[in-house]
């Protein structure tokens, strides 16, 4: 175990930190810590621009390989690429779901034309991605999707009929990549397919979803005879779960080391407004700030330990990556309570009307997705008994 | 930057868990704890013997192996899963830190010389009686007379205080407060003027002992460092054996969550394993949640630890370190044993499951050297820049 960065890494930091210190100014200037979860509906345009900022200068798709455009860098450079990125306060990135998601999956599993059309306009910034999963009836259950794929022969496209919600993006992006069942007549995560399908078309109608802030970052996308190429399947009809599931394998965490860096903002508000209003003398705010503290260090160190572990063969989660979402979310959950405590009965009052939140009342109402999306935490629990115990796994139901 | 073991280390904490599955298993347990002296002396000498593993990180040229602090705390977590009862933590991890931080050459020379063989056991002594386990829990006194000093005061919760063959004691100048007027003063226990009782605990696998001194008189060699200057010395001695414990407390919540496991997965009612019920499950997963992230603050502090010993550039994290370590573990062990009794059900109340030798060493841990709030206020501290707060 070693926990020090070699010189030519640390060389690198300083090299991601001086051009985000030359770049992220004048007309960007105003981007700084926003566009964040919770905060996606801030700035679009502006952030776009940025994403295609970030491509001119090389700083897009850092861990792709140099093949596919990208910077090829280390699990380390990685890293220290994400924090350096928080620290300065950069905006969030409106084209993480393509960079992050989508382009790693065809990546690994696409053809090489697949690679060729869509490669690159994540590479530039300039080609925005979302990605449709959930669907009304598919929430923990995801495999449960009832959206259709039917291939219609004559006209050698793909048509897809049905509805996905809880869309990041989906107003902002470009392409979207969803699975929908290839075969009518299949149940759970048999007959899928795994689509990559253009959003500015007359078959998708994209909708906001009013959240618990009052802005919406999530869509429902309703898809009436959307079409997509017979090459824009990724794998076989029939695989599409496979490959959806094999896209969770990408996320090693590195991008977790980010996340972590504004969790650290956010304390430090925490930590700076209990020290004005006096809350930083209670005991039990002492003590709640100490632990929330302790928890993100820990946090930090957890995600270290999935970087540097070695990858199980047979592509399992490791026991430290099992229970990091399980981890991370109710830590955030925990903070945004924490937050309100401290600023005391001024929590309640507004920046403004008609529902103008600040920056700490924003992050304790978004916050409560964070237990919900991406597997709730019960959901968590069930996969860490399961996979990480060896539990016996929940019996299926019968319910229509 | 490399965050996992080594295959050494691995192959290290693979031995120790070896070793320990044979020779402390509950029966071996059982047989130590209801002893005064609280271990086996035969293994004691079989682990000084066949394993070395006293001289685990003292260095080579006092006749260690020289190996690093992460190997230590790769073993304390072994020690801890099967609750190996041994003077170990209060030879290594208390006397053996002071002596490698607070040593002159003479002094390492002659004791850690004498450890490495085996043939001598130590401890530290510094709490008189207190909650916190900083320089206000230091009540004994020390004076000078003539070349050599006095010493006077009471000593409470020290780690094998009746049975250790040589004591390390912190004191304070007369009239001293707070971390100013600190010495170290290394004696062996049979000195005139010390006495010591062994006190029986809840937790009966590690045992503690009352110290008092009594114009104990000592010689200019016993002093460690430059007398009253030894609080920064002792500070670090502290928070290093503050993660040694914290290590041990991870290897316990690991075996209670696999002994909880095992124990779900074999128990029937209502026909079905009590651990295909999801509230069984449910609870197993948060037990795991607490242990994973438990073993991540060890591991991390471990190599703090490591170059706090060799003044590497985190050498200044070691404070906060330990205290995020012993905090997160202290409370993870002890939310884990209530769960594993629970889970086990009227089996986990009885004395002859290990279930409660888990849950009360579990509360022993979590109080010595600084429960979850003493260390969660360390931080706060820090953090809020309000000082120390009394």
């Amino acid at each position: 175990m070693k926990l020090s960065f070699s010189p030519e890494d640390e060389a690198f930091r300083e090299e991601v930190a001086n051009w985000l210190q030359d770049n992220l100014t004048g007309e960007f200037e105003k981007l700084k810590y926003r566009g964040g979860p919770g905060d996606e509906h801030m700035f679009p345009d502006e952030r776009k621009v940025w994403e295609q900022k970030l491509a001119e200068g090389g700083w897009t798709c850092v861990g792709w390989p140099k093949e596919y455009g990208g910077r090829g860098c280390s699990i380390e450079q990685q890293v220290i690429f994400f924090e350096e990125y928080a620290r300065a306060g950069a905006p969030g990135r409106v084209g993480h779901i393509g960079e992050g998601l989508a382009g790693p999956t065809i990546i690994a599993f696409g053809t090489d034309e697949q690679k060729k059309k869509y490669l690159p306009g994540i590479v530039a910034g300039t080609q925005l991605w979302c990605q449709g999963y959930s669907e009304p009836s598919a929430g923990s259950d995801l495999a449960n999707v009832k959206t259709k794929a039917r291939f219609d022969e004559e006209q050698a496209k793909w048509f897809i009929n049905g509805q996905k919600v809880w869309t990041s993006l989906a107003h902002e992006s470009d392409y979207c990549f969803a699975i929908a069942r290839t075969d009518p007549d299949s149940v759970a995560h048999k007959g899928l397919g795994f689509f990559l399908i253009a959003m500015d078309q007359p078959g998708i109608e994209v909708r906001p979803i009013e959240q618990i802030t009052g802005t919406s970052e999530f869509n429902e996308v309703f898809f009436d005879d959307a079409s997509c190429g017979a090459d824009d399947i990724v794998g076989a009809p029939g695989d599409g779960w496979k490959v959806a599931m094999g896209l969770l394998g990408f996320e090693r965490g590195v991008s977790t080391l980010g996340q972590q860096m504004q969790f650290q903002n956010e304390l430090d508000e925490v930590v700076r407004q209990a020290r004005s209003n006096g809350a930083a003398r209670d005991p039990a705010i002492r003590q709640r700030i100490a632990r929330a503290h302790a928890e993100l260090k820990i946090m930090r160190y957890n995600s270290m330990r999935m970087l540097s572990g070695q990858s199980a063969s047979d592509g399992a989660l490791q026991k430290e990556a099992l229970i990091y979402k399980l981890f991370w979310a109710t830590w955030h959950r925990s903070l945004g309570e924490l937050a309100m405590d401290v600023l005391g009965p001024e929590c309640e009052i507004l920046e403004g009307a008609p529902y103008a939140l600040s920056r700490l009342q924003s992050m304790y109402l978004f916050v409560r997705s964070d237990t919900i999306y991406g597997g709730t935490n019960q959901i968590q629990r069930n996969i860490i008994a399961e996979r990480g115990l060896g539990m016996p796994r929940e019996p299926k139901g019968t319910a229509k | 930057m490399e965050f996992a073991f080594t295959q050494e280390q691995e192959m290290i904490r693979e031995t120790a868990a070896a070793f320990l599955a044979e020779v402390s298993d509950s029966a071996a347990v059982r047989r130590a704890m209801t002893s005064e002296q609280g271990y086996e002396s035969t293994l004691w000498e079989r682990i000084c013997g066949e394993m070395y593993w006293q001289a685990i990180h003292v260095p080579e040229a006092h006749g260690g192996m020289g190996l690093g602090y992460v190997e230590l705390v790769a073993m304390m977590e072994q020690m801890g899963r099967y609750l190996l009862c041994s003077p170990f933590f209060a030879t290594v991890c208390l006397a053996g830190n002071a002596l490698r931080i607070a040593g002159s050459e003479a002094q390492q020379a002659q004791w850690l010389g004498q450890l490495c063989e085996g043939s001598l056991t130590a401890t530290l002594a510094f709490n008189g009686g207190s909650s916190r386990w900083d320089a206000q829990a230091i009540t004994a006194t020390w004076r000078r007379e003539g070349e050599g000093y006095v010493l006077d005061g009471d000593y409470r919760y020290v780690v094998d205080g009746h049975s250790a063959d040589l004591l390390i004691v912190a004191a304070r100048a007369q009239g001293s407060t707070g971390e100013s007027g600190i010495s170290l003063f290394l004696l062996p226990a049979n000195t005139a003027g010390v006495s010591r009782q062994w006190l029986p605990t809840m937790d009966q696998t590690r045992k503690q002992a009352a110290v008092q001194l009594t114009g104990v008189h000592l010689n200019a060699d016993a002093v460690m460092g430059e007398p009253g200057q030894s609080w920064n010395d002792l500070a670090k001695v502290i928070d290093l054996a503050t993660i040694a414990l914290a290590a041990e407390q991870v290897g316990g919540c690991q075996q209670l969550l696999d002994s909880t496991v095992a124990y779900t997965s074999e128990r029937v009612q209502f026909n079905r394993t009590i651990a295909s019920y999801q509230a069984v499950k449910h609870k197993a997963a948060d037990m795991m949640l607490r242990t994973e992230v438990a073993r991540s603050a060890i591991y991390y502090a471990a190599c703090v630890a490591q170059e706090a010993l060799e003044d590497g550039p985190l050498a200044g994290e070691l404070r906060e370190a330990a205290s995020v370590a012993k905090s997160y573990c202290s409370d993870a062990y002890f939310a884990i044993a209530g769960d594993a009794l629970q889970l086990f059900g009227g089996v986990g109340f009885t004395w002859e499951y290990d279930v409660h030798l888990y849950f009360k060493r579990a509360k022993s841990s979590e109080h010595l050297l600084g429960n979850g709030a003493y260390h969660r206020e360390r931080i706060a501290c820090a953090l809020l820049d309000l000082g120390e707060v009394d």
